[in-house]
């Protein structure tokens, strides 16, 4: 069998449904292989927009992503997702062509080391030197991408060896590598020691991460904070695995987050880490981070634990094993729920005193987390969001409430404007039954928009909903607080005109610059079939509170 | 209650233990003779801002698999996060921070002095007390090869620099448990 072909086989045989790609020189015996596969191939527009698609299929449907490229300038493009996936552990499998095995070395047409371009952020990645390696490859590749930590992982493949003939056979024996062994049942005497740390503590606090949702682990993280009323918090990562609605909610926390959330964390003496790494945009200034606490923490993987934050109980694992065991051995100690009653009392009146809010828009003036407000009421809180980065990612965060996980869908570690709408593509093909809205900002939007395309002539009905207020709105912020309001490259100015634009695509167009009609059309342009691009025109200068500034603490939280 | 579990455990009373060691470590890594795994693990390196002192590279008994030693400062880097990184590599199969009261550790270098015919029995009288060798004359140079520590090898450079040191060529330290283990 044709080496390209026993790839498509080999895709097959782990499952794969869907695969994001773009052809070129190098890969075009993989596209050859293509037109006789029984996937699903969703041409995209530019190699990044299927690399986030990938991953906002990874996201969404918690499957292995699959993106293809051909050599040198499509594989580089793929280096953005690619360093995303890693930032943000999904699983994924990025397949580019390689120049001619001759070639390699050479400067060839279309050569660029793509393996040694992506080394600092992939989880793994495999050259094909020989056609023969290419089902064992695969095999290896997708174990890798999907088990303990998931991450990208790039397979490398020349073209002259796609078109080498080889002996196929299915690979579904289990995965040996000597040197990639994941963690998966925890250590059951740490676990104890952290059940009855916890009995011990005052104050609480429930830190959880993309961890708990890359582990499919929100249930059993409900049934802990159910076994004696935790307040729980999470990241920017974690929203959804517990409930925005649930009574033990404080909010996301961190640069960003509720003033209840950073307060407590800033008071608690005990900080349960669960699936989350202590990132800056967390801890703020490191030496006044949490300042009272001990810390547990729960990781998938072993090189997170102590690596900014020392940890005084580690436990390495699974969440989705880590969470019931302790549940279970914290509910056998017995203990005095009452002795968090005090504890709660504080963050109650923090709730009280600090509640998320914003000046109401006036004569109409759509201030940007009354549409978030307005989206959540039209969407019924149920639509799977994926967004851009900047201010509106953060109201997004903080306003809609996710209510349950694989709902929210961003680019939290690496912060990649332009994510949203490829991922919204990816999102939208793993869950067709789904609304997907994608949140866009408009200096986000721009650096994918070519993916409207993908959106009409693939027939992937995804609803943009831009929130448009003329400027890169988190830059402008940072440069009105932070740099006397020397605004320097931050305006988007009136072009282009998202109503033309979305219909020059194909898509339907749609404007809104009335509080008063926001959610009618916002459900008009859900009802309406195929893409749509809603333009909302907010506040252009509206800030996004409150916040911790750049290497502050989190009671220095301002706004 | 199983041995081991603490009956009570009180906030206060936990502990993390120090990251910094204070000291030299030599990791022996076990990784599998690949093409770009000596760039995984360098690039590892340099990416978390690690720095490597001193790296060997060369194959082991088994063909398939190579050792990197490489030494670095335990007093400036955490030692338990560089290993966890490694480890995190899918081509490296084993690493071993070496306990240094057991294991026995060598470097080699070769040092190419100036050496004019009256300074020549200094030099080979220092070559003798370090039991280095001389593996090359010219009529105005001598290059000496010298084996040990790395202390050793910076007793003996000391005691060559003043004749006129013109290279110095070093290997990085290999090590080896002691024992039969």
């Amino acid at each position: 069998m044709r080496a390209a072909d026993a790839l498509m086989e080999s895709l097959k045989a782990e499952g794969v449904k869907h695969v994001f790609g773009i052809p070129g020189g190098a890969n075009l015996p993989t596209y050859d292989a293509l037109v006789d596969a029984e996937f699903r191939h969703i041409q995209v527009r530019h190699e990044q927009g299927g690399g986030h698609a990938a991953e906002g299929y990874a996201k969404a449907s918690g499957k292995v992503g699959v993106a293809f490229a051909t050599s040198g300038p499509g594989a580089t493009n793929l280096v953005t997702a690619i360093a995303d996936a890693m930032l943000d552990s999904v699983p994924t499998v990025f397949i580019t062509g390689q120049v001619r095995t001759e070639l390699i070395g050479t400067d060839g047409f279309q050569e660029a080391d793509i393996l040694g371009a992506t080394l600092p952020f992939v989880k793994h990645s495999f050259a094909v030197t020989d056609p023969r390696q290419i089902p064992e490859y695969v095999h290896e590749a997708f174990h890798v991408a999907s088990t303990g930590r998931p991450g990208p992982v790039l397979l490398d493949i020349p073209q002259d060896l796609s078109r080498a003939d080889i002996e196929y056979e299915p690979r579904t024996e289990p995965v040996e590598l000597a040197g990639y062994k994941p963690p998966s049942e925890p250590n059951i005497k740490q676990v104890r020691i952290a059940a009855k740390a916890i009995a011990n503590a005052r104050k609480p606090v429930l830190y959880t991460g993309g961890g708990v949702v890359n582990a499919n682990a929100s249930e059993e993280l409900r049934e802990l904070v159910a076994a004696d009323r935790f307040p729980v918090t999470s990241t920017v990562m974690g929203l959804g695995s517990y409930p925005a609605s649930g009574e033990n909610w404080l909010g996301m926390l961190g640069m960003h987050g509720t003033r209840a959330a950073n307060y407590a964390m800033d008071e608690a003496d005990l900080i349960v880490a669960i699936g989350a790494r202590f990132d800056d945009r967390i801890t703020g200034k490191l030496s006044e981070f949490a300042p009272h606490a001990k810390f547990i923490h729960i990781d998938v993987d072993p090189a997170e634990i102590s690596k900014n934050v020392p940890a005084h109980i580690p436990i390495v694992g699974d969440a989705k094993l880590v969470l019931p065991a302790l549940t279970r051995e914290y509910r056998a100690l017995q203990t005095d729920g009452s002795r968090l009653d005090a504890w709660w009392k504080k963050i109650k009146a923090w709730q009280d005193e600090y509640p998320l809010g914003y000046e109401p828009g006036k004569d109409g003036e759509i201030k940007p987390q009354f549409m978030i407000q307005a989206m959540h009421r039209a969407t019924g809180g149920d639509a799977i969001v994926t967004s851009d980065v900047g201010q509106h990612q953060m109201w997004a965060a903080q306003y809609y409430g996710f209510e349950k996980p694989r709902r929210w869908i961003n680019s939290g570690g690496l912060g990649t404007m332009g994510f949203g709408l490829p991922a919204a593509v990816g999102a939208k093909v793993a869950c067709p039954d789904d609304t997907v809205v994608c949140l866009a900002g408009d200096g986000s939007l721009i650096m994918n928009c070519q993916e409207l395309a993908t959106c009409v002539s693939q027939d992937i009905p995804v609803k943009v909903f831009l929130m448009n207020n003329g400027y890169m709105g988190m830059v402008r912020q940072w440069q009105e607080l932070f740099w006397d309001r020397r605004y320097s490259a931050v305006e988007m100015g009136p072009s282009p005109d998202w109503v033309k634009l979305a219909e020059a695509f194909g898509a339907t167009g749609m404007r809104c610059e009335d509080s008063a009609d926001l959610e009618e059309t916002m459900v008009k342009a859900l009802e309406t079939d195929g893409p749509v691009l809603l333009d909302v025109r907010v506040s252009p200068e509206e800030n996004c509170f409150p916040m911790i500034p750049a290497g502050a603490a989190a009671r220095d939280m301002v706004g | 209650m199983e041995a081991g579990t603490p009956q009570v455990v009180k906030l206060e009373e936990l502990r993390v233990p120090g990251q910094l060691s204070g000291r030299k470590h030599i990791l022996s890594i076990l990784v599998e003779n690949k093409p770009g795994v000596l760039a995984r693990v360098a690039g590892l390196f340099s990416r978390r801002g690690f720095n490597i002192d001193t790296l060997a590279v060369g194959p082991t008994d088994d063909p398939s698999i190579s050792r990197i030693t490489l030494t670095l400062d335990g007093a400036v880097h955490p030692i338990d996060q560089v290993t966890k990184q490694l480890h995190k590599l899918v081509n490296v199969l084993k690493i071993r921070d070496m306990e240094p009261e057991e294991t026995v550790a060598r470097e080699m270098a070769m040092f190419k002095v100036s050496a004019a015919v009256e300074n020549r029995a200094e030099i080979i009288q220092f070559a003798d007390i370090f039991r280095a060798k001389i593996v090359d004359v010219s009529r105005r140079s001598m290059t000496i090869e010298v084996t040990g520590s790395a202390d050793k090898i910076e007793a003996f450079e000391r005691m060559i620099r003043p004749h006129g040191l013109i290279e110095m060529v070093r290997t990085g330290e290999i090590a080896i448990a002691r024992g039969a283990d």
